[in-house]
């Protein structure tokens, strides 16, 4: 605790002056990225040597896949929502693939698992866009309907051998001269999309409208139950895609695989700069976050801490960040 | 407006009118319980020989979550919600099984009663931080979950640990009648010593009051920081008295935390609780902690796959709360 306190007390000497702040508001990339610089010299210090393409290649591998799940976060935070059900879509889609992986191919399974993951996001979206019903809790609920089915289809397909296919494992879990990561493959068009989609799309600058303040968005003209529809079957869609490589990534196929990824990536959208609040946001930090979240644990991991202190760093880190947001820009 | 006052008027003309106001203020609390009543009944046609054990393991399975809901429902009515409830019970869990282990019966009260301390500490650590940040208090329990979760594996790196003998058993067997279960009497002794008292004093009335409306609240002279804080420390107890729960009916500690942040809020949600704060009590979320695990029994007795009780479950949940704002929204068309 005394580091998170001290570093609080570093970052109100380095904030006196009123264009730092500003800094900090407006383009919060600039110091995630010296954090992520820091973050990467203290590694290399504390273990020397360790910082290499190899290095490299491993962060990547596995921050790919917290960024993909934490873009599911971004997105729906931005018009003021959150996304549980992403633990339990990307379990699913993972698992549904192994599981038509012996049989009717795998590529079968990848379009079941998709349009299965496209239903829970529509229900999702129906819930949020037209009930009203309070996303945290829609999610939640959807996320125990999805576990649910899931487990019974475990049931049903339990004759057939549920492996990963090859594929799917070399896609998440090689890299290209042990360096470059395969799941760059998904992942570089997937961010692009989202990065382009938010910036430059109509549709995205709808997201930040309804999110920032839904009754002038309304008045404007924005249909907002069409968008939070919408959303949600992209944000399903994504966690699938995520769930693909982590099936891939740990060569496992389990209906809770993901799960103990739900926490982390929304964390890395509050790291990033998303306000769970709406409207102030992007998925660039997102990804930097997902990096910065991944280099700590890589680091504590290669120092030989526990995975106890691990999460309590996580935590702490969270709490310090999302408060120094808060101050800078004055939102309660 | 009008309509508002009048009805207060008639209400303290007539009795019977008085009466029927405070049904229809728990209407939703009264719908629970003929609920469960109905599905008892149902319970006992489609298994004859559902009696005195069903009803014990019922009472002594639905402790830990329905502590926990009393502690999400507090957090709830004074407009937050915490995150954090499953790791506050493994580490409250975990510090309680590790403490007793080979110690002195007496030794096992005196940990108890730490650890419920150690509950109000956590609780007070994340109110506190949610007051001075000013961060949202979703993003700070869920912090915090990783915090208290991590501090749980740094106590007790696997599941082990003991408990005191006197422990397990204030909450298995019945006491006096056979029907009714020493975890029942436990549960309603707690909630009746602790949030009664506390429903019933100025805390109660501001935490309702934040919850309903902080701006409101904070013009009529309650300390709204205070009082937030204040919640989050007596949902601390409550999930210190869940974790409890948990060593008196494991006989250990384990440090992962189960499923009860989220089951906490689903109960909370379908005991009539607004998430928007200010509105329910904590009762309905025990009535209905107590209607899901029955219905999970329910489904082992029909002999259905129990996970389509998880399914069961999360439509219920979401059903229950698209028909509820389905008639906030035609309300405030009306």
């Amino acid at each position: 605790m005394s580091g998170v306190a001290s570093a609080s007390g570093a970052r109100n000497a380095w904030l006196t002056g009123a264009a730092w702040r500003a800094l900090f508001r407006d383009r919060p990339m600039i110091p995630l990225l010296f954090l992520l610089a820091i973050l990467v010299v203290v590694s290399e210090l504390a273990r020397p040597g360790i910082v290499g393409p190899e290095w490299i290649g491993v962060i990547l591998r596995a921050a790919v896949l917290l960024a993909i799940l934490a873009g599911c976060q971004t997105l729906t935070m931005l018009t003021g929502g959150i996304d549980l059900s992403v633990g339990a879509v990307g379990s699913m889609a993972g698992f549904v693939v192994a599981s038509f992986a012996a049989g009717a191919g795998w590529p079968t399974g990848v379009v079941v698992a998709l349009i299965a993951a496209a239903i829970a996001g529509f229900v999702t979206g129906i819930g949020v866009g037209v009930f009203r019903v309070h996303p945290l809790i829609m999610t939640l609920g959807m996320s125990f309907v999805i576990l649910g089915l899931a487990n019974v289809w475990q049931l049903q397909s339990v004759v057939t051998s549920t492996g990963v296919p090859r594929e799917f494992r070399s896609l998440g879990s090689q890299a290209y001269a042990e360096v470059v990561p395969f799941s760059l493959v998904v992942f570089v068009p997937v961010a692009a999309l989202i990065l382009v989609g938010l910036k430059r799309t109509g549709y995205g600058r709808l997201l930040y409208a309804i999110g920032d303040n839904p009754i002038a968005a309304r008045l404007s003209g924005a249909r907002s139950w069409q968008i939070l529809v919408v959303l949600y079957v992209i944000s399903a869609l994504l966690a699938a895609i995520a769930g693909f490589l982590y099936s891939g990534y740990t060569n496992v196929a389990s209906v809770t695989l993901v799960d103990s990824a739900v926490l982390p990536s929304v964390a890395a959208a509050v790291i990033g700069g998303t306000s769970i609040l709406g409207g102030r946001g992007g998925y660039g930090g997102t990804i930097v976050g997902a990096l910065i979240l991944t280099v700590v644990s890589s680091l504590l991991s290669s120092l030989g801490y526990p995975e106890a202190v691990r999460q309590v760093l996580f935590g702490a880190i969270i709490v310090a960040v999302a408060a120094a947001y808060t101050r800078v820009t004055g939102e309660t | 407006m009008s309509a508002v006052s009048g009805t207060i008027d008639t209400e303290r003309a007539r009795p019977a009118d008085a009466l029927a106001a405070s049904a229809r203020r728990n209407a939703w609390n009264l719908a629970l319980l003929g609920f469960l009543a109905i599905l008892l009944v149902f319970t006992k046609l489609i298994q004859p020989s559902y009696g005195v054990p069903g009803v014990q393991g019922l009472a002594i399975s639905v402790l830990p979550l329905a502590l926990a809901a009393v502690a999400q429902a507090i957090v709830v009515l004074s407009g937050g919600i915490d995150l954090s409830i499953g790791s506050m019970m493994a580490l409250v869990n975990v510090v309680a099984a590790t403490q007793m282990q080979g110690r002195s019966e007496e030794f096992g009260v005196a940990v108890v009663l730490g650890v419920l301390l150690l509950g109000l500490a956590l609780g007070a650590v994340n109110g506190t931080l949610i007051v001075l940040t000013r961060v949202p208090d979703i993003i700070v329990t869920l912090a915090m979950s990783f915090v208290w979760a991590g501090c749980a594996l740094l106590v007790l790196p696997t599941p082990g640990g003991g408990s005191a003998k006197w422990l397990p058993e204030l909450v298995s067997g019945s006491l006096g009648n056979e029907w009714i279960p020493k975890a029942a009497v436990g549960l309603i002794v707690v909630v009746a010593l602790i949030w009664i008292p506390v429903r019933r004093s100025w805390l109660g009335l501001s935490l309702y009051a934040i919850g309903s409306n902080r701006l409101a609240a904070f013009r009529s002279g309650v300390s709204v920081g205070r009082t937030r804080i204040l919640s989050y420390t007596l949902m601390g107890l409550f999930a210190a008295l869940a974790g409890v729960s948990l060593t008196a009916s494991t006989g250990i500690g384990t440090p992962v935390p189960g499923p009860y942040t989220l089951l906490s809020v689903a109960a909370v949600v379908l005991g009539g609780v607004s998430l928007a704060g200010g509105r329910g009590s904590v009762f309905g979320p025990i009535l209905a902690v107590i209607i899901l695990q029955l219905i999970r029994t329910d489904m082992t007795f029909l002999d259905i796959n129990t996970n389509f009780a998880t399914v069961l479950q999360g439509l219920i949940l979401i059903g229950v709360v698209m028909i509820g704002s389905l008639v906030q929204i035609r309300a405030s068309r009306a």
